[in-house]
């Protein structure tokens, strides 16, 4: 809109000083923002990931594959998305019940319980592993329980989804804070009072009212459970074809200075993240086009 | 069906909302509960709808005791002041939205609903909306989208929070009328809740005025207008001037002009305030009549068909606010800054520790 502005207007500027609205920008700022936004994004988004491409691909697609199929890496990527499949369902179910019990409950604690969300992010990754081998560790404070009742957690799979569970812990619940507080609780009370239960006024009015935030904190802790490198390092162990996920895998093919396996398998990882981006692009045009089509 | 309040309290935290109310709304009645924010009108009518638990007292519908009942069981019809329609859904699903919420067993089929909320929709005058989504509607056509969803579940009182407070001056006069007729047609036990006290006059078959949390009168319109039960009531609805007077044996003295105030009858020489409302002024060109009291005007606004005067007597340090038609005011050939006569032909006296009768 104000481009087209300023191109029909740029022949009679040089008559008369142009009449400029409030918030309106010189061409000279807006063009030097733009131009600082989008050399920002290439230099730190467009280009790493190019070179994250170019360099798995650069001894062939043969390279690659063998890169990605070997089982070590098999096992990494099947270990990852384990702790994707059971981290992003548990995250999502803490943080809507978060989210909900803050946004629509009066309670002692409530400003506590907010602050306390935020504090994964706080602590350094290897603090909070290092919190971990503390309590679960053969030293630590359940370790004795933990053995003589032949349960394992570090070293393990189970070690691995709490501590990535604690990181991605405040990403939905961020999200859905702030908007279901925006929202309110009319339009479930609506829902009450022309006779829906409560499971049914969640289903057909909170939750669409949430989706968009819901999707979005998906995604970020979808990245973030399958990219968590620092806290899993210190308490998977390390095993090789084990436990060790697919960003860990990737620092041992980097420290082997197999360079074009580790870029395979980061080319991958990246993909993933990309592929949630994108389905959750797909969804929503398709949510607009529903609504475009039911408006016409 | 007829909503009966029995000696309900309510408080948050240390404010009292409600305070011991009791109330009877008689079946097919349209009921105003009218009072100034903060009076507790609103959580009184969230108390019946079941959307907030007294903590002490009662509810009864229909003599059956719901006070313990969930809100999606009470058969209530809830309208919302920001309508609280459903914004991921058409019209036509809001509308339906309490029909195919239910069981399956009670469930109307698909032809059956359908039937219903165009039907609904028509009764509304909306019935070519069916396909939009609510920020595609004006708010009064919001509004009338929210009513029909409410009525869509044939609820057995329908209770609205004050559904026109978001509307222009307007829509708001129009969509009142509109109500008012439409209960006329459907009869359904009504509550509603505002602050305009227009509002609750022109709509209602009856005005209970909260303020504090507790009852200060239930009655007619015309008669909470015309005899309002103290001076509460009298300053909230509509605007109204005080002087001081005195009362002795059934007459009431303002200056020298002397009013009847039968419900004084055998009181000596009290102090109190006289409530005179703007209309209830007579105002002079001339000294027309003995014991009229002179005042200059201090201001002339013209609203309309009607002439609002602010006067200042000669006696007294307060404004005294007068209305009178057009016409009358051209034919007395009033100015600003010019003289005047004022006469009360009409006041109602508030002795100070409220010894008042209801007269």
């Amino acid at each position: 809109m104000s481009l087209t502005n300023t191109s029909s207007s740029l022949s009679n500027s040089s008559i008369e000083k142009r009449w400029r609205r409030a918030t309106e920008e010189p061409a000279w700022l807006r063009l030097s923002l733009i131009l600082i936004a989008l050399a920002f994004l290439g230099l730190f988004l467009v280009l790493p990931l190019i070179v994250v491409l170019y360099s798995a691909f650069s001894q062939g697609l043969s390279a690659w594959q063998a890169a990605v199929t070997e089982p070590d890496a098999l096992a990494a990527i099947r270990l990852t998305l384990l702790v994707v499949i059971i981290v992003v369902p548990a995250n999502m179910v803490f943080g809507v019940a978060t989210a909900w019990a803050v946004a629509k409950f009066e309670f002692r604690g409530k400003s506590v319980l907010i602050s306390l969300i935020d504090m994964p992010f706080a602590i350094s990754p290897v603090v909070v592993g290092l919190i971990f081998v503390v309590m679960f560790g053969s030293q630590g404070w359940l370790g004795p329980w933990l053995y003589e009742h032949d349960l394992k957690i570090l070293y393990a799979v189970p070690g691995i989804v709490i501590v990535i569970i604690f990181g991605t812990l405040p990403f939905i619940a961020r999200e859905l804070i702030p908007l279901m507080q925006q929202q309110g609780k009319e339009e479930e009370e609506a829902s009450l009072t022309l006779g829906a239960n409560g499971w049914k006024t969640f289903w057909y009015v909170t939750l669409p009212n949430i989706k968009w935030g819901l999707i979005y904190g998906v995604i970020l802790c979808n990245a973030r459970a399958m990219g968590e490198f620092g806290a899993v390092a210190v308490v998977s162990g390390r095993i090789r074809g084990e436990t060790n996920t697919m960003p860990l895998h990737i620092e041992v093919l980097y420290n082997e200075y197999m360079f074009t396996a580790a870029f395979a398998v980061s080319s991958l990882l990246t993909g993933l993240a990309l592929v949630t981006i994108a389905i959750k692009s797909a969804v929503k045009w398709n949510d607009e086009r529903r609504q475009r089509i039911a408006a016409a | 069906m007829s909503i009966e309040i029995d000696h309900v309290n309510k408080h948050f935290r240390d404010f009292v909302a409600v305070d011991n109310v009791s109330l009877t709304f008689r079946d097919g009645e349209l009921t105003a509960l009218l009072g100034p924010s903060g009076s507790g009108k609103t959580t009184l009518l969230r108390i019946i709808a079941g959307l907030e638990h007294p903590d002490t007292g009662r509810i009864r519908f229909h003599g059956e005791d719901t006070t313990n009942l969930h809100v999606s069981e009470r058969g209530v019809g809830f309208v919302f002041q920001h309508y609280a329609l459903f914004k991921h859904m058409t019209v036509f699903q809001n509308v339906a939205y309490g029909l195919t919420v239910r069981p399956r067993k009670t469930r109307p089929s698909k032809v059956e609903i359908k039937q219903k909320v165009m039907r609904l929709l028509e009764l509304v005058q909306l019935d070519w909306t069916a396909h939009r989504y609510p920020h595609q509607l004006s708010g009064g056509q919001r509004q009338r989208i929210a009513l029909a969803r409410a009525l869509a579940v044939e609820p057995k009182v329908l209770l609205l929070d004050e559904p026109f407070g978001a509307l222009d001056a307007k829509v708001r006069a129009e969509l009142r009328r509109w109500l008012r007729r439409l209960h006329d047609d459907i009869h359904v036990t009504s509550v509603f809740v505002t602050h305009d006290q227009e509002e609750a006059l022109e709509v209602s078959d009856r005005v209970v005025v909260m303020n504090k949390g507790r009852v200060e009168q239930d009655g007619s319109p015309e008669d909470v207008y015309d005899h309002p039960a103290n001076p509460f009531v009298y300053q909230f609805l509509g605007n109204v001037n005080l002087f001081h007077a005195r009362v002795h044996d059934g007459i009431a003295r303002i200056g020298d002009v002397q009013l009847p105030a039968p419900e004084f009858q055998g009181y000596k020489n009290e102090q109190g305030q006289a409530y005179v409302r703007p209309h209830e002024i007579e105002v002079f060109a001339q000294r027309e009549h003995d014991d009229a009291l002179h005042a200059k005007i201090e201001l002339v606004s013209v609203v309309g068909p009607t002439v609002r005067l602010e006067l200042r007597t000669d006696n007294s340090e307060e404004l005294v606010h007068a209305e009178l038609a057009k016409h009358r005011f051209r034919a007395l050939g009033l100015a600003q800054g010019g003289d005047a006569w004022i006469r009360p032909t009409y006041s109602r006296v508030f002795l100070p520790d409220e010894r008042v009768s209801n007269g």
